[in-house]
């Protein structure tokens, strides 16, 4: 009953699955990296999302939506940054507040397209990769999202590792009060890490309704930009790890989806429950093992600097 | 130009009391763009929104039904926000507490049950809710799970559990397939204070609430524990105060109140278990003990407050044909700025001159 089409079928699903929690999981890694924690990420991906379609299905152009949803991310990170990094408040209170704010906005802007439908960003072809076995279709016939989160996980491992700009952005999340005093713009710095993690956010919400899902439906991110939160714990704010977790995870919404259809007798909400269940397990698992460390030391705590 | 945050000492009570006023002057002017953006004359929008609800008693009194679970949630809420303690999953308590209180009623449906009844559901819905808060609490004390994460997730398989209860199990077989269970029995319904009106006795229970956390957060040493805990972890920790108890006590306190909010709103205005029984008054509250400066008689008044952008939102809807995210923007918008007003009110920002450090 499962012949390599269906299995080929499911990995490229699997694959297209994780491509939104590698996104915008990657953004908030490099936001969290330098010392900011926003659980504005849900907010910022279904604004992206919003803005992103209703763009593209004005202009008829996926690459003025996508570029629409990166910076409506932005924008979005920003209110974030003038609270936590400016002002200083609360950084849980005022990334809850950019989720609710985020959720409401996109909510108004998609209200007048409920119901509508895009042709999504097309599949790569290349004759005979694609058509191989198996593995052809999630490799080789992904849309250019897939490969984008790729490079771009490619990209920031090697900045955060190899570079002085890495070596930077890793000082002010370690130690905000010694970068100060080193001379580094701690607060700019922080800014900026999070600017980046709004723009895979709102990336990551172009993927789910430009690609992955290319409709608008009320709160169309179900609660995956909370997954991609938790994703950056379970990946101890290591990149590779990162994609391990993401690529998890993809499997486990992705596999529950196939349980589903061939009607065991679970009931489908059990199984629609799986995500959030291993999300919680994974938690734990890895809160358990690491007991605290790998996170940078600090992490949400604003800095004020006192001269 | 350098700016930098002074903090400011001695700062008026007065001073202190603006922040929330200041915040909703600045969310009305937001609002006020947001309704011209959407094409909206912004007088007319904001009448109906935040002015005719307050001008007849059938609106009024929905207002005060609509705060009476934000209330009851937000001052459990404010227990572990005081501790520092992340409970951001009051929505997937409260469905807990309406599952557990509601087991009863179904249980004694059509069995003739004495009134007792009634004060059962309310304990098991209690219950039900400081449990299913005391899993984000276990976790974080045990393996040090961030609570934040695990308490949100939780809201996620406490309304999929809801769903397939109202689907499978506890679905009405007269209810031609409609996904609700049966209507409750009288002995198992919130009585109403006034007949023919929409008042409940839930009202009542939520303004005890307010008197009694009142008292233990000023007047016992449980109270100041939670104070300590949060703005001085370490200092409580010398004075012998148990850090894992505080964050097990928190969180069962706002779980409970989060599942008495949800079953007496169960019992009472909807009166059977359908798939959705909050329009996310569990995340609202979340505002509300923000807004109210986490203070039980502060966040009676935010209560009211973002029960009104309820009911607004829902009269909005209706007449003006606007979406119910309006009623989002506003409470998001709203948090926003007391936040940042709550900073400015207590530091004043300086420009700096000379830049030896930016």
């Amino acid at each position: 009953m499962l012949d390599a089409a269906i299995i080929g079928a499911v990995l490229a699903s699997i694959v297209a699955a994780a491509t939104t929690l590698l996104l915008a999981s990657l953004g908030e890694l490099v936001a969290e990296r330098a010392g900011t924690l926003n659980l504005g990420v849900e907010g910022m991906m279904i604004v992206g999302a919003a803005v992103g379609y209703v763009t593209a299905y004005g202009s008829g152009s996926l690459l003025l939506g996508t570029l629409a949803a990166v910076l409506a991310g932005m924008a979005l990170s920003l209110v974030f940054a003038v609270l936590a990094i400016w002002l200083a408040t609360n950084q849980v209170a005022s990334g809850l507040a950019t989720t609710i704010l985020g959720l409401g906005l996109a909510g108004l802007i998609g209200a007048s397209f409920v119901g509508t439908q895009l042709e999504g960003a097309p599949p790569l072809h290349i004759a005979g990769l694609t058509d191989l076995p198996i593995l052809g279709k999630a490799l080789f016939g992904q849309d250019a999202f897939v490969y984008v989160s790729l490079l771009l996980l490619a990209a920031v491992a090697y900045t955060l590792t190899r570079t002085r700009i890495g070596l930077v952005l890793r000082a002010v999340g370690e130690n905000h009060a010694a970068a100060h005093a080193l001379g580094h713009p701690v607060r700019g710095i922080r800014t900026l890490a999070v600017m980046f993690g709004g723009a895979c956010a709102g990336l990551a919400g172009a993927h789910l309704s430009l690609a992955y899902t290319p409709f608008w439906a009320a709160d169309m991110t179900a609660g995956r930009g909370w997954i991609a939160l938790a994703l950056v714990v379970f990946s101890a704010w290591r990149p590779l790890w990162l994609l391990a977790g993401a690529y998890l995870f993809g499997a486990v919404s992705i596999l529950q989806l196939h349980v589903q259809g061939f009607g065991l007798g679970i009931p489908s909400q059990l199984l629609s429950a799986l995500p959030y269940l291993a999300t919680i397990i994974a938690l734990v698992v890895i809160s358990a093992l690491k007991h605290g460390r790998g996170a940078p030391a600090s992490l949400g705590v604003p800095f004020v600097p006192d001269r | 130009m350098p700016l930098r945050l002074e903090r400011q000492e001695n700062i008026s009570p007065l001073r202190h009391a603006m922040a929330p006023v200041v915040a909703a002057l600045v969310t009305l002017v937001v609002g006020a763009v947001m309704f011209v953006v959407l094409g909206h004359d912004p007088v007319r929008a904001f009448t109906i929104y935040f002015i005719e609800p307050l001008g007849d008693a059938y609106t009024l009194q929905e207002l005060v039904v609509k705060a009476s679970p934000l209330l009851l949630i937000g001052i459990g809420l404010s227990f572990c926000y005081r501790a520092n303690r992340w409970n951001i999953g009051a929505e997937g308590q409260y469905v807990a507490g309406a599952v557990l209180g509601s087991w009863l009623a179904l249980a004694t449906h059509g069995m003739e049950a004495g009134p007792w009844v009634l004060p059962a559901m309310l304990v098991l819905g209690a219950l039900g809710g400081a449990l299913w808060g005391l899993i984000p609490a276990f976790l974080r004390v045990r393996f040090g799970a961030s609570e934040i994460l695990t308490s949100l997730m939780l809201v996620y398989v406490a309304q999929l559990g809801l769903d397939y209860l109202v689907r499978g199990p506890w679905r009405d077989p007269q209810g031609f397939n409609f996904p609700q269970s049966v209507t409750f029995d009288d002995v198992a319904l919130m009585p109403l204070l006034m007949e023919d009106g929409r008042l409940h006795g839930g009202i009542l229970i939520a303004l005890l609430a307010v008197i009694a956390a009142t008292f233990v957060l000023g007047r016992t040493l449980v109270g100041f524990s939670i104070e300590l805990a949060g703005s001085a972890p370490r200092a409580a920790a010398f004075a012998g105060f148990d850090e894992k108890r505080v964050t097990y006590g928190v969180f069962a306190v706002s779980g409970a109140l989060a599942g008495l909010a949800g079953i007496i709103e169960v019992a009472g205005p909807i009166g059977q278990l359908q798939p959705t029984i909050s329009p996310g008054y569990g995340f609202t509250a979340i505002i509300a003990a923000m807004l109210g400066r986490l203070h039980p008689v502060g966040i009676l008044v935010a209560s009211l407050v973002l029960a009104l952008t309820y009911i607004g939102g829902e009269a909005a809807q209706i007449s003006m044909r606007m979406p119910f995210d309006v009623t989002r923007v506003f409470q998001g918008t709203l948090l926003i700025a007391i936040l940042a007003a709550d900073i400015l009110v207590r530091y004043r920002i300086r420009r700096v001159e000379g830049t030896t450090h930016a």
